[in-house]
Parts: C-alpha cells; structure tokens; sequence
C-alpha cells in the first residue's frame, strides 16, 4: 500500500466511521486507560485493623497497604510484594500501547487488521492467568524459616479466603474491567468481521 | 377432649402474640428495660443522676466532643482528658523525664529538657500551672499549646501536631513565674514573675531597705514565631515592675487590644522573719484593703523596645520602671487585697477581678480606664512612682456573689462563672451592658456547690472571644470524702458542670491522682489537627522534618570511627536492624532509630538494660540516642511497647567488651 492509499483509506475512516473503526477506537481507548487504573484488588480484615487493610495492583505497580501487608506477611515468611512480577510491570507500559496501537491501527487495515485485534482479546485472560500464577507462586515459596509456618496455599483470585485472623475478598478493579471492555469490542469485531467488508 | 384442644389453641395463639410482640418492640422491651430500671434501683440513683450519666456516657469507639488540656501541677506535665467522659487520653512529658515518651531520654528531647538550666541545676521537675492554647483573633486554633513552670520561671511550647514538647525557655531574670496566657494572635506569651527576687538575678541580702529598691517583678513578654514553632527569646521582652508579687494576667482583645492587665499582691513589700518577731508573710501581704492591678500598655512598651530604650539583661531586653512610667506603659488601679483571677470579658470590655477575701467581683471598664488615663484622674502615685487611677473612675460594677471569688470565665449567653474558695461552689452571674440589659445587668443568678475547695474553674473556650457555653470544670483542691481512701495524699477532684440551662447542673466527678492541676483549656476536638503516624518515614520529632540520619531497610550499618560507634539502626515489627551492636569499653555509642512503620499504633520502645535507656518510636519517627558505654558486659535491649505476636522477640545484645 502506498502512502496515498493509506491516507486515502484514513481520510474516509474519518469522515465516515463504520461501527468497526469506532468499536475499534473504543477499544484502544478503553485499553489505554486501564494502564491508569487497578486491575485487581485485595481487602483484608483483621479485628485490628477497623476499616480492612486494601491493597490494588496495577499493570505496573502495587499500592494501597502494600507496606503494612508487606511487614505482616513477613511474619508467614511471603515475600514482600516488591518482588512480584518484575518483567510483567516492566513490560506492561510497552505491551498495552503495542496493543493500543494495533487496535487503533486495526480500524485502517484489511485482514491483517482482524489479526491485530486478537491479541487484545486475550489481554485479560493472560492477566489472570499471571495473577494467578503469581499468587500460586508467593504461596507456594513460603520461607521455611518464618515465624509462622503455614501449608503452602493459594489465595483466592476472586472472591474470599481465610488466613489465620485475616479474611481477605478479592475483587477485579476498573483497569480490568476496562480491558475486559475491550477484549468483547475485539471480540465482537472478529466476529462480525466478514459484514464490515 | 374438645376443650383440650382449644386449650392447645389459646396456647399457640399466646405464643404467637408473644412472639410477635417480642419481635416489634425487639430487645428492649424483652430484656433490657427491666434490667436497667433494675440497675438504676438497685444502686438508688436518681433521675438526675440516671440523666447525668447517659449526658457523659461515650459509648465505645466514639469520640468526646471536646478535648481539655490540664496542667499536671507537680508532675510537671500536661494532662489530656476528652469531655464529656473526662477520660484521661494521654500525658505529655513536659518538664520532667517521661519514659512512655521516651521524653529527656532521646538526645533530641535531652536536649530541650537541658537547653536553658542553668549550669548547676539539674532539674527533674516543674510545677505546671496554666495551659494556654495558641489562638487567632481571639479564639483557640489548637496549633500550639504553652504551659508555665512555676517552680522555675520556664515556659514551655507542646506542638498540638504530635502532642510533644518542642521547646523549654527559662526567665533569665526571674525564679518562679504565675500565668501563661497568649495575645489574640499568639504573637507574645507573657508571664508574671509571682514571687520578687533581686534583679538581675544575683544575691542581694534580704532586708526591707534592699527589698525596697533592689528587688523587682516582672513581665515577661516571650516572642512567639508561628512559623518556626517557637519562642524567640532575642525578640522577647521584660518590663521592670515594682517589687510585688506579679499574679495572673490577661491580654486585651478588640477595644482592649494592645493592653494586658495583672493582678499582684504584696504591694505591702513584706518580707516575712517569723523568727526575729516579723509579721508572717501571710500576715504581712494582707495588711492593706487594696492591692494593685497593673495597667500595662504592652504595645507601646513594644514600640520603647523597638527604638532602642530597653536595655539587654542576661540575654534579654528589659524595659526600666523609669521608662514604663515616664511613657505611660504602666498605671495601676486599686483592686480589693489579694486578688487572684483577673479575667477579660469576650468582646475585651470588662476586666473581672476576684478578691480572694472581698464577697464581691469588682469589674473594670477597659473604657472607663482609658478615659481615666486621658484625665489623669489619678488618686496618687506608689512608692515607685507609677500613677495610681482613682478607684470610682475605673471601676464598672461589684457583683456580691460570695465568699472567695476566684478566676473568672464566660458563657455565650452573657453570664459570668466565678469560682468561690470560701464557699465551695460556683457562682453564676450576669454581665452588665451590652450582654445583659438593665435589670438583668450584673446580678447573681445561681450558685452551685461543689466538692471542696475551688480553685480555678474553666468552660468551653471560656476566655476566648467565642465562649461555646456546654460545660464547665471545677477545678477542686480537695475531695475529702468523695473517692474511697488511698492514703493521706487524697486525688483532686473535678466536677464536670452542664451549664448549658438556667440551673447550672453537676454531671460527674473525676478524681486526678497524680498531682494538682491548676488550669485547663477546653477545645471542641474538630479544632486540633493531628497527626496519627509521622507524615515521612524518619521525620526528627524537635524538626518535624526528615532526618538526614534517618535509615531504611537495606541501608542499616554500624559504623566505627576511633571510639565512636555510630549505628544506623531501623525498628519494625518484630525486629531491630541490626539486632547486635559490639562496642568496647569507654565507646561513644551513637544510635539513630527510624521506626519504618505506617500502621497507626504500629509503636515501639527501644531500651537497653542497666544503660538508663528508653526511646518511643511512634510510626515514620526518628530518634537519636548516645552514651558512653561505660560498663563492660553483654547488655540486651528490647522492644518496650507491646507491638506485635513476636513483640518479646523483638530484641537484640549490646556487647560492650572490656
């Protein structure tokens, strides 16, 4: 395609959007401030703490009562949240706007297009899957040494488990439902593909 | 059979209604109403009483409504109790060590305890008398809160934001003081000197002739820098005064602003000498029916400061009586003998003066002195030569309201509480002109007795320009009979008043075993701003700043440089970094703990045995600690605040080789 085509191609897509190109936007906008939000967070209860103790992980950080958790974890020999998903929070800035930037991009192409919408569909369901991974992981690795030893365990991804006085409920935040938001758009424009053209 | 079964019938219907009522009227109709009127049987408790105790009840977890600040007497400290429930929320270490604070044992607050005594004296206590809380425009703001040490001529400044002592200035020129009380913008505390004593402070021997001309009292104007959060005694000043006995003070507010008013006693000069057949002193300081209040223009003294008149005794710049008198900073007007509260109305137009043995108030008019000043109706001067107003030039009203008036403070209603020693009561009565209107004007309204002794009574921000009028405290000296015995050093009393009706109304007792408190201030809590964990992790409690020695996990180390040990140490939950520190005999041991910690309550302690140690490390604060390891042996340390399920863990050796 020569640079005439392709302005040509993006002229027209902005003047006359079709429902594709928008959803397609949708998406990528809707991906993009995800990386500002929680994806996921975590309550925890304890007679001592009125209130609960909250922590949100983002793509690329944790905040909250990370430090406070951090010093009560110790006492179970977890590690400190500091040292979760290195790579994932170092890659999560490049991949989201790569990710972005095909969903944008997608709107403007043919069938390679529909191939760059794929990745943000499964977007969401990685997420998962590393969090889990994650949270298998710290409770599997439990210091032999600490103060209190507990069966190595896997905290719940959503919903409610119990750790000696703690009960914690986790919850996905509005970074993950966004994202998710944009895995359906891609989703239902991968579907509906062959009627656009 | 037949009747059986409707027997049956009647009996689940019974049960049903039962059911249902239990169910609509919930617990309290079916347990706790005749529990509770069991209660109030079985202890033979009044309504009143029944109504005093749900008035000051605060059920658990919620908060008073206000927070009183009491002077803790002979501890020489502040005492925090919140109202209504008069529960004791904290002590602050002020002018003697307190341990739970770590107070005179960090180097930081060794250093505030030690900054102005002088070389020889070791003082361990103080005699705190008057709480004041900084104020703008009149009101309380709950920034600041200075209190006086009687026993030693000191004032101290409390940071409300962590509720610590932040500095300690001692009167260079004086022995003992009377009276904190700040300006309506917080820009002076002043202090009177109480007891006259040789000026400059030197020995001059004890004779009627040298008392006459060398002894002085003084005022003590000490500057207050809101912004670094302390006094500046380069900016502060004295005024030179007569020698007698310089009392309690207030400071003009609106039309009276610029202007402070003192009580003294002993304007007979006496200097007691039981032994050589001398009057008593007791006797001595009450011969004359009059004393003086002192008429101070402290603006214009200020300005005499400024141009250069004052001359700097002992570090400090000193206003002579000359000078005060040759440019009309100092008048007096005759006030009934030995007085004791001298207290400003709220819109600053009235000076309420309490004549222990007089039964009246007598109230000054802040107008009528001023025109007096301009008329130069004067019935004469003193020995010093400073003018005497004429007593009916000045004087607005005498209220008759009993025996002992005291100190004085205001409701928003324009009544007046006065306390009554002789009597043992508070008495309500009305202000004239523009708070009460004719008839109404300067009348007493009702008198309550209290449990004994009064001695100074304080209501909600009762001297501000905003008084909120709910509730008054009786300060009482004695209790005599009123808490079970616990030995011959009876507890004080205070009595909470509900004074928010026509018939002021006592709500509850309140014994204070731990030393006499003298003044309280009283706060709504929504006005004090502070804080429930430093705001950085390693913020210096004297700086409220970051610590340049503040440490972090990873960053912890002990570091030898000839005998000195320096430690960088941090504390979190439940252990120190590092957990053994090796020293030799004769080492200057230096130890900079930051407790890491975000949690609120997440405190430690840092004590080592025999070495006289121990620190409070509240979370995100730093403290520094430093000894010369003196003792050979292997000495534990440990956390002292309870901190955690590992808190006996938290613990470590300092081994101190021979």
């Amino acid at each position: 395609m020569s640079i005439a085509v392709i302005r040509s191609e993006v002229q027209q897509a902005l003047r006359h959007p079709t429902g594709y190109q928008i959803r397609s936007w949708v998406a990528a906008v809707l991906l993009a401030l995800s990386l500002l939000l929680p994806y996921w967070h975590l309550t925890l209860n304890a007679p001592q703490y009125p209130g609960g103790l909250r922590t949100s992980v983002y793509l690329t950080r944790v905040g909250g009562d990370a430090a406070e958790i951090d010093i009560l974890n110790h006492y179970i020999g977890m590690k400190s949240l500091t040292f979760a998903a290195p790579l994932e929070r170092t890659l999560a800035v490049p991949l989201v706007l790569a990710g972005v930037l095909a969903v944008t991009a997608s709107a403007f192409l043919g069938r390679l297009g529909l191939l760059l919408q794929a990745p943000a569909v499964v977007f969401p369901l990685g997420v998962v899957a590393d969090l889990g991974y994650w949270l298998w992981r710290f409770g599997h690795s439990l210091d032999p040494t600490a103060p209190i030893r507990l069966d190595p365990f896997m905290p719940a991804i959503i919903g409610r488990s119990t750790v000696m006085q703690f009960v914690t409920h986790a919850t996905f935040g509005w970074g993950f439902l966004l994202s998710a938001g944009t895995a359906v758009l891609a989703l239902y424009n991968i579907i509906t593909w062959s009627r656009h053209r | 059979m037949r009747q059986r079964w409707i027997v049956g019938v009647a009996v689940v219907l019974a049960l049903l209604l039962l059911a249902v009522a239990g169910g609509r009227f919930g617990v309290s109709t079916a347990t706790s109403t005749p529990n509770l009127e069991g209660l109030i049987k079985a202890k033979g408790l009044t309504p009143d009483q029944v109504r005093a105790a749900v008035q000051t009840f605060v059920p658990p977890g919620k908060y008073d409504e206000y927070l009183m600040f009491a002077s803790g007497g002979q501890s020489g400290q502040v005492l925090v109790f919140g109202m209504p429930s008069m529960r004791l929320l904290r002590v602050i270490g002020v002018f003697s060590p307190e341990p739970w604070q770590g107070y005179g044992f960090s180097t930081e607050t060794q250093g505030i305890l030690r900054e102005q005594a002088q070389a020889r004296e070791a003082l361990t206590w103080g005699d705190t008398h008057h709480p004041a809380i900084s104020e703008t425009n009149a009101e309380y703001d709950g920034q600041f809160l200075f209190i006086n040490d009687k026993a030693n001529a000191r004032m101290a400044v409390i940071d409300l934001r962590d509720f610590s002592t932040k500095q300690i200035v001692r009167n260079p020129n004086a022995y003992s003081n009377h009276g904190a009380v700040v300006s309506p913008n917080t820009e002076y505390i002043l202090e009177g000197t109480q007891y006259a004593a040789p000026f400059p402070f030197k020995y001059v021997p004890l004779t009627q002739e040298n008392y006459n001309t060398h002894y002085r009292g003084l005022a003590t104007f000490w500057k207050f820098d809101r912004a670094k959060g302390r006094i500046d005694p380069s900016r502060s000043f004295q005024i030179e005064l007569p020698p007698y006995w310089q009392d309690l003070s207030d400071f003009g507010k609106f039309e009276s602003d610029g202007w402070v008013y003192m009580n003294s006693f002993n304007t007979e000069r006496a200097i007691g000498g039981t032994l050589a057949k001398q009057p008593a002193m007791e006797i001595g300081a009450s011969a004359r029916d009059m004393d003086y209040m002192h008429v101070i223009n402290y603006k214009k003294a200020a300005e005499l400061i400024a141009q250069g008149k004052g001359t700097t005794v002992n570090g400090i710049k000193v206003l002579s009586l000359k000078d005060a008198v040759a440019n009309g900073v100092l008048y007096f007007a005759p006030e009934p003998k030995s007085p004791h509260g001298n207290d400003i109305a709220p819109r600053g137009d009235y000076i309420v003066v309490g004549g222990k043995l007089d039964p009246n108030v007598t109230v000054y008019s802040h107008k009528k002195i001023q025109q007096a000043i301009k008329d130069k109706a004067f019935s004469g001067t003193d020995p010093y030569g400073v003018p005497i107003l004429a007593f009916d030039r000045v004087m607005e009203a005498q209220v008759k309201i009993g025996l002992g008036p005291l100190h004085t403070q205001f409701d928003d209603r324009g009544n007046a509480y006065t306390s009554l020693f002789l009597d043992s009561a508070v008495a309500k009565w009305t202000l004239g002109a523009p708070y009460k209107k004719g008839g109404d004007a300067w009348k007493l309204v009702d008198k309550l007795p209290v449990q004994y002794n009064i001695g100074h009574l304080a209501a909600v921000t009762g001297d501000t320009a905003k008084p909120g009028g709910k509730y008054l405290v009786a300060l009482n000296k004695w209790s005599v009979d009123q808490y079970t015995n616990v030995g011959p050093l009876f507890p004080q009393n205070f009595q909470l008043i509900d004074i928010s009706g026509d018939k002021m109304v006592l709500l509850s007792n309140t014994p204070v075993g731990l030393a006499e408190p003298h003044l309280v201030q009283i706060i709504p809590l929504e006005k004090v701003k502070s804080w429930a964990v430093y705001p950085e992790v390693g913020t210096n409690p004297l700086t409220m700043k970051l610590d340049p020695n503040a440490t972090t996990i990873g960053k912890e180390r002990i570091v030898r440089k000839g005998t000195t040990v320096e430690v960088w140490m941090t504390a979190m939950r439940s252990h120190f970094t590092p957990d053994r520190i090796q020293v030799k005999k004769g080492d200057t041991v230096i130890l900079y703990i930051t407790n890491i910690e975000r949690a609120k309550d997440a405190i430690h302690g840092f004590a080592i045995d025999r070495y006289n140690v121990n620190l409070s490390l509240e979370p995100g604060k730093f403290e520094t600690v430093r000894f010369v390891a003196d003792r050979a042996g292997v000495f534990p340390f440990y956390c002292t605040e309870f901190c955690s399920a590992l808190h006996l863990e938290m613990a470590g050796y300092l081994e101190v080789a021979p």
